[in-house]
């Protein structure tokens, strides 16, 4: 069991390297929208460390910049973390039945959508200590890269910074098109996910919603018709569960 | 009035730390149901499409470089890149695309 362990502490240390890469250049913008609102390095780099999230972040210090209330902080922050709900939901079943609360406490702290995405393609049960090493990776360049954003700014070319904004895309597509390969209904799923995703982004009033609360809806219609009128068959269940 | 930064961090990471751990707390059995088994199935790939389509296209000014990674990163995973070979391709197109254009 402790080499058991080990070997998947190590495997998502080495996983985590690509997330940490795009982690890096992404929370360095998100440092420098933390600088405009007026949070100090410190600050940012502590929400960073307890937040773990990007749009809920990005929200977040807008927020602040507002100087709104504590109430609203806590509405945005919910509308725009509500889909770690369904990651939680997802991961519990994942999680093999016996593992513990402060396991469990603390899967759930580091869950984010590139740590769920890559813990979603382990087959079978999943050990905790991957989610830890892919989390320690990765979200290490997440605080870093905050605090760096808010200390030098834009020292980075624009170029640069566009080229490794996509990095964290590259990653969802190597997590999406695989099992879109071996399984028609989710190649079909995916497919619908991103036209109606575009839609979402320009149709009238849909558009003015926040990018969490589309990102929830769309997950719930599309992942919902597709359990409705594809529902996977048990046999698969029973090759995963091994 | 004036807030404290401090109590806005706190509640930011005190909202989405409850979402996080609740269920993976509370649900400690196995569901059973095959239209929730087959939703949480599907959760993961649709949530990422979401988010890959159309936010990939705003990465650089104009959406053509977007949309070069877009497709190259969707060939290259279709044939089993992997994490971090298509995330670097991906950058690459993105990268090259801007230089060119320029």
């Amino acid at each position: 069991m402790k080499e058991q362990n080990r070997y998947w502490f190590k495997k998502g240390l080495k996983d985590g390297v690509p997330i940490a890469a795009g982690y890096f250049a992404v929370s360095f913008a998100l440092g420098i929208t933390a600088k405009n609102a007026g949070l100090t390095a410190f600050q940012a780099t502590l929400a960073s460390l307890l937040c773990n999230a990007s749009a809920g972040e990005y929200a977040g210090f807008a927020v602040i910049a507002e100087n709104a209330s504590y109430v609203t902080m806590a509405l945005v922050t919910a509308i725009i973390s509500a889909r770690y709900m369904l990651m939680s939901i997802a991961l519990s079943q994942k999680l093999p039945q016996q593992v513990g609360l402060g396991h469990r406490l603390l899967v759930g702290f580091w869950i984010t959508d590139e740590i769920f995405g890559a813990s979603s393609t382990v087959p079978g049960k999943l050990n905790p200590r991957y989610n830890y090493g892919l989390a320690i990776c990765s979200l290490t360049f997440w605080a870093l890269g905050t605090c760096l954003g808010v200390v030098v700014g834009n020292i980075l070319p624009g170029n640069i910074v566009n080229a490794l904004s996509v990095l964290l895309y590259g990653m969802f597509l190597a997590i999406i098109m695989p099992e879109s390969r071996k399984n028609k209904v989710v190649l079909g799923l995916v497919i619908i996910s991103m036209l109606m995703s575009l839609a979402f982004a320009y149709l009238p009033w849909i558009k003015t919603l926040s990018e969490g609360t589309r990102i929830i809806i769309l997950t719930v219609l599309i992942a919902g018709a597709g359990a409705i009128f594809f529902p996977i068959p048990d046999e698969d269940e029973k090759v995963e569960d091994n | 009035m004036e807030h404290n930064v401090y109590v806005y961090i706190l509640i930011m990471f005190g909202v989405a730390y409850l979402l996080r751990t609740l269920p993976l707390t509370l649900i400690r059995g196995e569901i059973k149901n095959r239209r929730i088994k087959s939703f949480l199935y599907y959760v993961p790939y649709v949530t990422l499409a979401v988010m890959t389509f159309p936010a990939i296209l705003y990465a650089s000014a104009s959406p053509i470089p977007g949309l070069v990674a877009l497709l190259i990163g969707m060939v290259v995973a279709w044939k089993g890149g992997g994490l971090f070979p298509t995330a670097i391709v991906c950058a690459l197109a993105v990268f090259l695309v801007d230089f060119i254009a320029k």
